[in-house]
């Protein structure tokens, strides 16, 4: 039986409203292209408003020393070499305009006293370098960019959700999508097609994500034939809230450490200086008291004279370091560590930390200016995304784009806190620009029916198995299936019991039942989401179970060290051939010379600059 | 109170707009929940097809918007030992969508005029060359108003909307943030004055200071935004010397 849907044509369609999308669509509007966004939720409440503690840009006005080449310099090495220096690159260059062209846009950041945005550390910046506005940036961010975004001539489709992407021949040439609150079905023609749809972290029970990160775009990548990277490297956030039981995986910034948080054991020692890792000797504080003189220069708007505390060493790196901490018998009570804020006084903590002093009394009733909190890992981040091309974000299928956390190579294996907000914007505007100048040349295509049907038989099949299990306990036992077995730590047994696990869970989801209505069916919607993470998780698994080594967001108990040799130079791409998940692996690409020497000059250039800031002062 | 184990009644809108009636739903709580922890468990155990609009659940989206026992509030952030401890006992707990929009289903609304209102507001107008400069102070006054989730239980209360329906003559308190925010802006040079008169109709606002009560993000929305814009209009148009500054100067009147 045939299916009605509604037909549109445009020459690029955005999946997806949070940063990346928003500045990807703004970007492709203002070059010319007519532009549509598509997004499951209503406009500015994409991911986006969950990142706290800032966008990381070498804007140079909270430390004159910074600069690209310092920023670039970090980036690869938190990524622990694994990252396309390319993009990371681009990164670098790019973000301080694209940060004060938001500015423009109307975000308000927080100001230096010489009336310049403002710029906080965090974990693997060598400088302060994250504009912010106190621990809300990434509601600034999105703000901004649906405020200027409504006057951009973009058509907006909210609470349409992307099921499959048209194909012709080996070219993407639109999608389809169903809409939540009628459940009727919309195909779109489209010269090129961007996903802007964030990331998997619901696979994950504790999770700092929202309902949204379930893979869409990885998913629609892999089913049209895309390629993936980077996929066994997820980042779980050391400080998560742990307590109560319905709050457990909520975020808790690095903004906390980066004004000065201490992390503690229940036997009130300050853990992380036994954690830090060869690769960071000598970075960091050594002692106590070298931390709290940091603390106090950087508080006060000096520039910092000593090492940073252990507590700011990458997200990684602490993860673990609390993981060790409760395995030992060392944690707090509801199986966490103690982090605590209080002793920079209730003033400072409600200016800078508004949030989290909110959310700890809401939701906790916890006091953070007078006690300490209870925090653990969260999956909160996926390195790994479609693979892109580093200077048009095309992906390896024409017509296909990817940007934002949806991409991948900016982060290798490990992302630095703050170069998310900033991937979204300069990487949003490159997809934006190229596939918009893709689009000029092409004739609009055709939409070609019988896809769309099948897609939309697909969407309605769930419909067909009334009895079936709810939808909603396949999926809460999926994600706790995945955090117990594809977790921080992580062994050969239980990855390969993973793969088992997903394939019955993939039977149990094909006979789920949501209930018959199409109208506004949280059960339906949730029906679908399961198939991209049961495909995605298997991604995941697969990637993970094949890197016989550690190295940043994974961790294998049975080959706990990097190994420098083969993995510190190869890269895991995964890719979805008659209907089966791929895997092979490639070397990662030698780095240009000049940036090679880039990276062995910035602890020269470091230094320099201290020197001539010194002199100007 | 450890609510762990406790059975819970509760009452929740199910269907869509005139058809719609209450029904009845009986979970077991679990420590620390909050109101959508509890509607999450019965759409996962008992009814997969409750329309909920959800996004983060920590507060910051501002997408599950309902009415817990008549009081406007988010469910992710309204902890259930507080409603238990505000209900009679053996009550059960309401929780209906809000009134004031276009019901879809069950706890869902349409929320589209929000959006459609700020659409008709000019954004900013700044100067032209990169690096602004403004102090933190000036910052702080358009901070306040950007930390609105949109989450839209100030229009959900407001009267002018709830029970007076003015939605083609009023903006309602979010958008009159929004408008703050622009025109408080230390460096933004439009002119919004008439159509804050106009269109979006800042008079209608009494000052009953219901949208601040309800403000999640504890934004001082009628004290810090309506009545500022309120002030901007009354100079504008009702300030004899005002106005004949304005002929002489032809010059915007900057704050």
């Amino acid at each position: 039986m045939s299916e009605d849907y509604k037909k549109y044509e445009y020459d690029v369609i955005v999946i997806g409203a949070g940063g990346a999308g928003l500045r990807a669509a703004i970007e492709a509007a203002r070059s010319g292209a007519k532009t549509a966004i598509i997004t499951k939720s209503l406009l500015g409440k994409a991911h986006t408003v969950m990142a706290e503690g800032g966008c990381a840009a070498a804007l140079q006005n909270a430390d004159p020393r910074d600069g690209w080449k310092v920023h670039f310099h970090d980036t690869m090495k938190g990524s622990k070499w694994l990252a396309n220096w390319q993009m990371a690159e681009y990164h670098a260059k790019e973000a301080p305009d694209r940060v004060r062209e938001l500015e423009q846009w109307g975000a308000v950041f927080d100001r230096t006293p010489k009336n310049l945005i403002n710029q906080r550390n965090f974990g693997g910046h060598t400088f302060p370098r994250l504009a912010h506005v106190g621990d809300a940036t990434g509601l600034e961010l999105i703000r901004t960019l649906q405020e200027r975004g409504i006057h951009e001539g973009i058509d907006i489709f909210m609470e349409y959700t992307v099921r499959h992407l048209l194909k012709e021949g080996d070219r993407v040439t639109g999608c389809v999508a169903y809409t939540r609150v009628d459940g009727d079905f919309h195909a779109f023609s489209a010269k090129s097609v961007v996903l802007a749809t964030g990331g998997i972290t619901r696979c994950w029970s504790v999770c700092s994500g929202s309902w949204e990160y379930t893979g869409d775009g990885h998913a629609l990548a892999l089913w049209a034939g895309a390629e993936l990277r980077d996929m066994e490297f997820i980042q779980f956030h050391p400080t998560g809230m742990v307590w109560p039981p319905s709050v457990r995986g909520i975020l808790v910034t690095e903004g906390v450490r980066g004004e000065g948080g201490r992390l503690t054991n229940s036997e009130g020692e300050r853990f992380m200086f036994d954690y830090v890792p060869e690769m960071f000797a000598g970075d960091h504080a050594e002692t106590i008291e070298e931390s709290d003189q940091w603390v106090e220069e950087v508080v006060s708007g000096k520039i910092a004279t000593v090492r940073r505390p252990p507590e700011l060493l990458t997200r990684d790196v602490v993860s673990k370091a609390i993981n060790s901490e409760v395995k030992a018998g060392r944690g707090s009570p509801h199986g966490g560590a103690f982090l605590d804020i209080s002793h920079r006084g209730e003033e400072a903590i409600l200016k800078k930390l508004p949030s989290m002093h909110h959310q700890f009394k809401e939701l906790a009733g916890v006091d953070i200016s007078k006690e300490p909190m209870e925090v653990g890992p969260t999956a909160h981040y996926v390195m790994g995304g479609v693979l892109v091309d580093a200077e048009t974000q095309e992906t390896t299928v024409k017509g296909l784009y990817a940007c934002g956390e949806a991409a991948s190579g900016l982060h290798g294996a490990n992302r630095l806190g703050g170069n998310s907000l900033s991937d979204l914007i300069v990487f949003g505007k490159r997809a934006g620009e190229f596939s918009a100048a893709r689009a000029k040349n092409l004739a609009q295509p055709t939409i070609d029916d019988s896809q769309v049907q099948e897609a939309i038989r697909i969407m309605l099949e769930p419909f067909n198995h009334e009895g079936g299990e709810n939808p909603g306990l396949i999926y809460d036992e999926m994600r706790d299936m995945m955090q117990a077995k594809v977790g921080i730590i992580r062994t050969e047994s239980e990855l390969s019991e993973a793969l088992d696990d997903l394939k019955e869970f993939e039977k149990r989801r094909k006979i789920c039942y949501p209930g018959s209505s199409r109208k506004y069916n949280s059960g339906w919607h949730q029906a679908l989401d399961l198939k991209n993470m049961v495909d995605i998780s298997y991604v995941a698994t697969l990637a993970a179970i094949t890197r016989e080594e550690s190295r940043g967001g994974h961790t294998r108990d049975d080959f706990p060290v990097p190994e420098d040799e083969y993995w510190g130079k190869t890269l895991n791409i995964i890719w979805m051939e008659d209907g089966e998940i791929k895997i092979r692996q490639e070397p990662v690409e030698e780095m240009r010379e000049d940036l090679a020497k880039v990276i062995k000059e910035v602890k020269e250039i470091i230094a320099e600059r201290a020197a001539e800031a010194g002199g100007e002062d | 109170m450890s609510l762990k184990g406790r059975k819970q009644d509760f009452l929740i809108t199910r269907g869509e707009g005139e058809s719609s009636e209450m029904e009845d739903y009986e979970i077991e709580l679990d420590e620390g929940m909050v109101v959508l922890d509890c509607v999450h468990k019965i759409q996962y155990e008992q009814e997969p097809d409750l329309a909920v609009r959800w996004n983060c659940k920590a507060g910051k989206c501002g997408s599950c918007s309902a009415e817990i026992n008549g009081k406007p509030r988010l469910m992710c952030m309204t902890r259930m030992s507080d409603v238990v401890a505000e209900t009679p006992e053996g009550q059960p707990i309401e929780i209906r969508p809000m009134k004031a929009f276009p019901h879809i289903k069950d706890l869902v609304t349409d929320v589209s005029w929000n959006y459609e209102m700020a659409q008709k507001i000019k954004p900013i107008n700044g100067p032209k060359e990169m690096n602004w400069e403004f102090n933190q102070m000036e910052a702080d006054r358009v901070q306040q108003f950007r930390e609105c989730i949109e989450c839209f239980l100030c229009v959900n209360t407001c009267h002018v909307l709830r029970d007076h329906a003015q939605f083609d003559d009023f903006a309602g308190p979010r958008n009159l943030v929004r408008l703050a925010q622009y025109e408080m802006h230390p460096l933004d040079l439009e002119d919004r004055v008439p159509e804050i008169k106009k269109e979006f109709g800042v008079e209608y606002c009494n000052i009953t200071r219901c949208c601040t009560e309800v403000c999640p993000a504890g934004i001082q929305i009628t004290d810090d935004a309506i009545i500022q814009l309120k002030e901007r209009v009354v100079d504008r148009y009702y300030d004899p010397l005002q106005r004949i500054w304005r002929t002489l100067t032809r010059k915007k009147v900057r704050y």
